[in-house]
């Protein structure tokens, strides 16, 4: 087991490490671009750069860069947006926000996608369950950001419920802060609902078929200790890795959601450097989002085993 | 033994069933192919065939929508800015009419009630409440027709021009030119809020808290501040009221037009005179944007382009995904181990970054389709790839193979032959579900402006740039995002059930696994 871990991180540590420096590659074979801003930010930018050898040949920078980021983690500094402003330092700033958002959504979404998955399940062809697949497949193939122009225009324009942006303030436990940031939240939960209910329900429809079911059910377990007790525990199994993933992924947010309710998260920062061309920014959101996209297939695939010690990881 | 077994002689040999047929018996019905088995399948799956007449019904909007409408994607229209959509030129009743509810102060409400006079173009078709606010002004609801909110507006014409638009009036009866107001203080309070707003043809307060309010007369009526002095080579239709209609010589008579250097300085009504102009009414089925584009042609321009990539792009990359997946799970071994490493490597690429390095880097040579393209094609093939390679390893080592290996089959014709078929089914389910994440995908990116593919100039346009200009005049003019926002949903929806159905089809083991 342990064996296996260190393969696997040790594989997710040399993944990023070859996509972080074609990124670098790519992005230095790219002119830089000019600095606007006042004179003398312009003046310190190009200073600045001619300290961290940007003008050096690509090879020399490349060492350069990683040698920074292995002795101080130093990613630069923003050249565009956040003038000479640590990006390291900007990025931790922006995280909370995205933080907040997708773990309110998440904690909305997984009791009810869980429950109403297992009400389908139990009910299964009936007219309940016809009733929630048929919503769950409308909910999952919609795209988020339309149910945000709905929310935005029923809930915040119309009916006047929210407000129309997100609350700047940055103490995300103040409940007018949530009730700000609730219409991103609701957008975010309706496509995780469904995916949870869709999956719980799979899951558990499988499990209630099988022959320890009716085992259960033959010794004298009433059918709600039945799915309770044996049903629900294995159709976690595979249901829990899931949530996991879901809860490593709350770190990358999502893009459209934030700039459609300007929420000062990692999401419109990283759209932000891309309309700006602010590469330090770029290249170290990218690299957050490579690292969390690899740590959440690690944690899913260890946590099959974690929950279920019949699977055991790394025997052929 | 052995010697005389070894030694037979050629001509003791016989040919028996010399002239019978041998082979497998005849089948008593007929066969039913692979392809058309899970059609049969997937004919009893109602959902996906729904999705299925959607998908259809989307392909056939967007390739003829062109055809049905008077615009084209590169037409701007900026009179005709975010009007409602319009069912037909001459629908009533409130809803897809090209009205729209708004709620004004009565400045505005009288500016729009008095474009509906001269003409009989009604602006304000509906009139639901007058209300007093906490603050002492007047709120008027009522429901105001878009296309007639554009009202007059002052034009330069040459002689031959304005000429011919007399001639037009003459002979169709349709009124085009209306009188001109005057510009200048003139007499007792005959001012005008705005000389540049040919939609002031009453008296206005200029001060005061009625500021911009018309002055009415006791009867509650709009006093007229036409200007009659001067000459304006006139000889057309005139409005009721004006003199001239009874007596074409009296002196004060209403004029139709300035002339000044350029020729003719008049008045028209648009509405008339964009009939004049274009030989038809305007009417938008989706209504239009903020650019006074026409949503319906985009909307189906912003389909066809979706289409369009996610159909490449899949056929790309399955294409890609089919070939080395076969060659992985075909060779195995150390060739598998390796080419598995490199797409283990780049499937950790977040697809974004991907996008916007290629469209930095590419879209400068091959296009910001192409460089689109390529970004999709460089990490899209990896699910395919690894589904394949795993129908390898499911049927290589079985023994219809090994026969076919005996009977001297050389591993192309096994790959292609034998095995691949059976990665068909999966194949073309995951092409089905592949294409709403490119469209998405694309949506999202052109959406959030990372990646612009907006080039009126030769009609196209995508959903994801509709849907952001929408989104910016949402809460003024929801129409603009609705449309697009409608087919996207829709697209995804019929999509995924066709996709599930397709699925359901080709695997009867799956069915119902996560749908």
């Amino acid at each position: 087991m342990l064996k296996y871990v260190i393969k696997r991180l040790l594989l997710a540590v040399l993944t990023l490490f070859i996509i972080l420096s074609l990124c670098f590659i790519f992005i230095k074979m790219l002119p830089l671009p000019v600095v606007n801003g006042s004179t003398e930010m312009v003046e310190l930018i190009e200073a600045r750069r001619e300290a961290m050898g940007y003008y050096k040949p690509i090879l020399e920078q490349f060492f350069l860069f990683w040698g920074r980021i292995f002795t101080s983690f130093d990613w630069g500094y923003g050249e565009q947006i956040y003038q000479m402003q640590s990006v390291t330092d900007i990025i931790a700033g922006k995280l909370p926000a995205t933080i907040a958002v997708n773990l309110y959504s998440l904690i909305l979404s997984i009791p009810i996608g869980l429950l109403l998955g297992i009400y389908a399940a139990v009910k299964k062809n009936k007219w309940q369950d016809h009733t929630i697949s048929t919503l769950v497949m409308v909910f999952v193939s919609v795209p988020s950001f339309v149910y945000a122009f709905l929310i935005q225009y029923l809930l915040c324009y119309r009916l006047g419920w929210f407000p129309l942006l997100a609350s700047t303030d940055t103490n995300y436990l103040a409940p007018e802060v949530v009730w700000s940031l609730m219409p991103a939240i609701f957008s975010l939960a309706f496509g995780s609902i469904a995916g949870f209910t869709r999956y719980t329900r799979a899951e558990l429809s499988e499990v209630l078929t099988s022959e320890y079911m009716l085992l259960a059910r033959a010794k004298g377990l009433t059918r709600r200790q039945a799915t309770i007790r044996h049903a629900l525990r294995n159709a976690m199994v595979v249901i829990f890795p899931m949530i996991l993933g879901e809860f490593i992924s709350i770190l990358s947010g999502s893009l459209i959601i934030e700039s459609i309710f300007s929420i000062p998260g990692i999401g419109s920062l990283y759209v932000t450097s891309i309309t700006s061309l602010d590469y330090n920014f770029f290249m170290a959101i990218s690299a957050f989002y490579t690292a969390v996209g690899l740590a959440a297939g690690i944690v899913i695939d260890l946590s099959y085993g974690l929950i279920d010690p019949r699977i055991r990881m790394g025997v052929k | 033994m052995t010697d005389e077994m070894m030694n037979i002689p050629a001509e003791k040999f016989k040919f028996t069933h010399e002239h019978v047929k041998l082979g497998d018996k005849k089948l008593q019905t007929k066969p039913i192919s692979y392809l058309h088995d899970a059609w049969n399948r997937f004919a009893k799956n109602k959902s996906s065939i729904v999705g299925m007449v959607i998908i259809l019904l989307l392909l056939l909007f967007s390739f003829f929508a062109p055809l049905f409408s008077n615009y084209s994607v590169s037409d701007t229209n900026l009179y005709y800015q975010n009007v409602a959509p319009k069912i037909s030129a001459h629908a009533t009743g409130g809803f897809w009419d090209g009205s729209r509810k708004v709620s004004t102060g009565a400045a505005s409400y009288y500016y729009n009630l008095a474009m509906g006079v001269e003409s009989g173009r009604e602006t304000v078709t509906k009139l639901y409440s007058i209300e007093e606010t906490s603050d002492g002004t007047t709120l008027y609801t009522y429901r105001q027709d878009t296309y007639n909110a554009v009202g007059y507006e002052f034009l330069n014409l040459t002689e031959d021009a304005y000429k011919a638009l007399q001639e037009y009036q003459n002979e169709t009866g349709i009124q085009v030119i209306y009188p001109m107001p005057i510009t200048t203080a003139q007499g007792s309070g005959k001012v005008m809020y705005d000389v540049n707003d040919a939609n002031y043809w009453y008296r206005t307060y200029l001060t005061g808290s009625h500021r911009g309010e018309p002055v009415l007369d006791e009867d509650g009526n709009f006093q007229t501040i036409y200007r009659t002095s001067g000459t304006d080579n006139y000889n057309s239709l005139r409005i009721d009221g004006d003199p001239g209609k009874t007596d074409p010589e009296a002196s004060d008579r209403y004029r139709y037009a300035l002339i000044n250097q350029t020729g003719y300085r008049v008045r028209v009504c648009y509405y008339d005179y964009y009939i004049y102009l274009n030989g038809f009414e305007p009417c938008y089925l989706f209504g239009a944007n903020a650019s006074g584009q026409d949503l319906f042609v985009c909307v189906a321009s912003g389909t066809r382009f979706s289409f369009f990539l996610a159909i490449c792009v899949a056929a790309i990359n399955l294409l890609i995904g089919a070939v080395y997946g076969s060659i992985e799970g075909f060779y195995g071994g150390k060739i598998d181990l390796i080419m598995e490493r490199i797409s283990d490597i780049m499937s950790g690429i977040p697809f974004m970054v991907v996008a916007i390095l290629f469209n930095m880097h590419l879209a400068a040579t091959v296009g910001t389709v192409g460089a689109l393209i390529f970004a999709f094609v460089l990490t899209g093939w990896i699910g395919t790839a690894s589904t394949v390679r795993m129908q390898f390893y499911r049927f290589k080592k079985q023994e219809y193979v090994l026969a076919a290996r005996t009977l001297g089959a050389r591993d192309r014709r096994l790959i292609v032959k034998h095995i691949f078929p059976n990665a068909l089914g999966t194949i073309i389910t995951s092409a089905a579900l592949y294409i709403p994440s490119v469209i998405l995908s694309e949506t999202s990116l052109t959406y959030l402006g990372i990646i612009s593919l907006d080039n009126p100039a030769n009609g196209l346009t995508s959903l994801g740039t509709l849907l952001s200009a929408g989104q910016a005049s949402l809460s003024n003019y929801p129409h603009i995002i609705l449309f697009p926002a409608l087919v996207i949903a829709l697209l995804m929806i019929s999509f995924n059930l066709f996709g599930n159905g397709l699925r359901d089809a080709f695997n009867p083991s799956l069915r119902g696994s996560d749908s």
